[in-house]
């Protein structure tokens, strides 16, 4: 138990700082009309690649500097946070609804389901994951709702896998079979005993999966194939910033430690939650 | 035995590759936008439009469509490639030694990364170093390929610019290459200016995509490093006189490496998959940079053919892994 104890106690500082994270920069998103110091879409070719406020030749209001078109970077930033956000938590919360279902039915049930379902997340592991997301959003369209349904159609096997283990290990316990004699029906125990010890993996995996979306969107953007050019997105964002590298290297500095930084968070937030909620760590 | 075991995982592997080809079968004549209008010329006749339809098969229905295409891959037709107008497979085998070589030298790196903090790590536990160790491959673990490759990018090609950002080899060299596996070549033909210039431009890709398994590798192996070290035959050669780090590389190693090859095998394939945006953002000349293109250019042949290569790479790297797990692991060989 001490070692638990340690854990939970480590876990603490890691939970605030990557939830400080994330409140700050959901809110910053939440907020942005209000927050941003400019309108992220207006250009000013007066103001192109202004260099950020430390720097000779930085312009009070603009922050982080601008882009090649003379766009406030911090506004776009903070613009952009909106759809990585939205993508984070409609994308993972779907792959999580589609993984876990097929994942608990699959390991709790067994049988035929279960070789059915281990065929399909076979068939989904032999697809490279970028491409297949690539091939989807051009076969949807481009647009938020085609970014989000592509991460789910994809990303639902990480959650499947899991949870299909996690419910296989919990269906030969005890007290799924007390509770079976007990007169409980299979779908009653299935949600009621083994639902709630998968629970900890489901929000570690969550929290992963919200960090891994925001990085598919990303890389939808950079190859152009996310939302409307005209919005600004993280991975749109970079994309210019690669491109003037060598003339404006904040442009891609910044967007750049934003997704590292929100990465970070919600893989950490997530480990920390499980560590904090696993009943036998705990 | 162990060739039963085989067979399965063969017709596993089998029906697995089946699937791929129908999901992306489907997926792709669902897509809106038609293929054929964007290669024609403006002012082309109904007429034309109808033949380059037959040409290419889409006059069938997708069923149709189907049969004929698996039927072809299975004689080596892979259909031509709507886009660049050539035979798809000697297109994808023109691309994939260059994706072949940046993976290989990917994987190596994580293996010599992953395994030296590994070491590391158990030699010294319960120190500040071990702490050390977790907390960067934590933190490593958790930050995606592609932005590695943009960390890389910035510090190597921007703020020190001493590796190349873009390409595969400088365009002013002359490449006496015969194969595509020029990394290879260059150093069989003894042409180390050539392989030099090869690593400048595949090292920054190549260690984009090491760095996540190379934290991986540095957990779990660390982790069996030390739960095979409190066993009594461990503690045997260090009262033999073994130092600690003899004790790690002569007697634990070979027993704590089988449980990070599982995971190895499943991650080299994640790691090839990281290779189609790694590549794009290096602007490598390998598969995976071709495939985006495909895609934007809706090369329906060219993309079933690049995906279904990839399937196989992935089914056929699960299949050695499992066998060679079998063949190392003794209670397995036996039983």
């Amino acid at each position: 138990m001490d070692e638990a104890r340690i854990a939970r106690r480590a876990s603490s500082p890691r939970l605030w700082l990557a939830g400080g994270w994330l409140l700050l920069a959901l809110l910053a998103a939440i907020f942005a009309p209000l927050v941003a110091p400019q309108d992220p879409l207006a250009q000013d070719l007066m103001l192109e690649r202004l260099p950020p406020f430390w720097l000779d030749g930085a312009e009070p209001g603009y922050w982080l500097g601008t882009d090649s078109l003379g766009r406030d970077l911090l506004s776009r930033l903070i613009f952009g946070g909106r759809i990585a956000f939205i993508v984070a938590f409609a994308a993972a919360t779907s792959a999580c609804l589609i993984g876990s279902a097929l994942g608990l039915i699959a390991g709790y049930f067994g049988g035929w389901a279960d070789r059915i379902i281990s065929r399909i997340v076979d068939v989904w592991m032999a697809f490279p994951p970028v491409l297949f997301a690539i091939l989807l959003v051009a076969v949807l369209g481009t647009g938020l709702s085609s970014v989000i349904l592509a991460i789910a159609i994809i990303d639902w096997t990480r959650f499947c896998r899991v949870i299909r283990a996690e419910a296989m290990s919990q269906a030969r316990m005890d007290y799924v079979e007390s509770a079976r004699i007990a007169g409980y029906g299979r779908i009653g125990i299935m949600l009621r005993e083994v639902l709630p010890n998968v629970l900890p993996s489901v929000v570690a995996l969550l929290s992963l999966e919200m960090g891994i979306a925001v990085i598919v969107e990303a890389i939808l953007s950079f190859v152009n194939l996310s939302i409307s050019t005209d919005d600004p997105t993280w991975g749109s964002i970079i994309a210019e910033g690669r491109l003037s590298i060598h003339q404006a290297w904040w442009v891609l500095v910044f967007p750049l430690i934003t997704l590292i930084l929100t990465v970070l968070s919600f893989s950490q937030f997530g480990e920390a939650l499980k560590a904090r909620f696993d009943p036998v760590l705990r | 035995m162990l060739l039963q075991r085989f067979f399965v995982r063969l017709l596993t592997m089998l029906v697995t590759l089946f699937g791929v080809a129908i999901v992306v079968f489907v997926v792709i004549r669902v897509a809106p936008g038609d293929p054929i209008a964007m290669m024609l010329p403006p002012g082309a006749s109904n007429d034309d439009i109808a033949r380059l339809r037959a040409l290419y098969g889409l006059d069938k229905s997708i069923v149709q469509q189907f049969f004929i295409w698996l039927a072809g891959v299975l004689h080596g037709d892979f259909g031509t490639s709507i886009s660049l107008r050539q035979d798809v497979l000697g297109l994808v085998f023109n691309r994939l030694p260059a994706t072949l070589e940046l993976a290989t030298v990917a994987l190596l790196m994580a293996v010599a990364i992953g395994a030296t903090a590994a070491i590391l790590g158990a030699r010294s536990r319960g120190t500040a170093l071990e702490a050390g160790i977790d907390i960067a491959s934590g933190a490593t673990l958790s930050i995606p390929d592609f932005l590695w490759g943009l960390v890389l990018i910035l510090l190597f090609g921007v703020l020190v610019p001493v590796f190349d950002i873009s390409g595969r080899v400088s365009p002013q060299l002359d490449l006496p290459f015969i194969t595509q596996f020029y990394l290879v070549e260059s150093i069989l033909r003894l042409r180390f200016d050539l392989t030099w210039d090869l690593i400048k431009h595949m090292l920054m890709p190549a260690v984009a995509l090491a760095l996540p398994l190379a934290a991986i590798i540095a957990q779990l192996l660390k982790q069996s490093l030390k739960e095979v070290l409190d066993l009594d035959y461990v503690v045997l050669a260090r009262v033999k006189g073994f130092s600690e780090t003899q004790v790690i590389l002569r007697e634990a190693l070979k027993n704590a490496a089988l449980p990070t090859l599982t995971l190895v095998g499943v991650q080299f394939t994640f790691l090839i998959g990281g290779t189609v945006i790694v590549e794009r953002l290096f602007s490598y000349e390998g598969l995976g940079n071709m495939a985006i293109d495909a895609v934007i250019n809706r090369d329906l042949p060219l993309i079933q053919g690049i995906v279904l290569v990839f399937a196989l790479l992935f089914v056929l790297i699960n299949l050695a892994v499992d066998m060679m797990y079998a063949l190392l692991n003794p209670r397995l060989r036996h039983g």
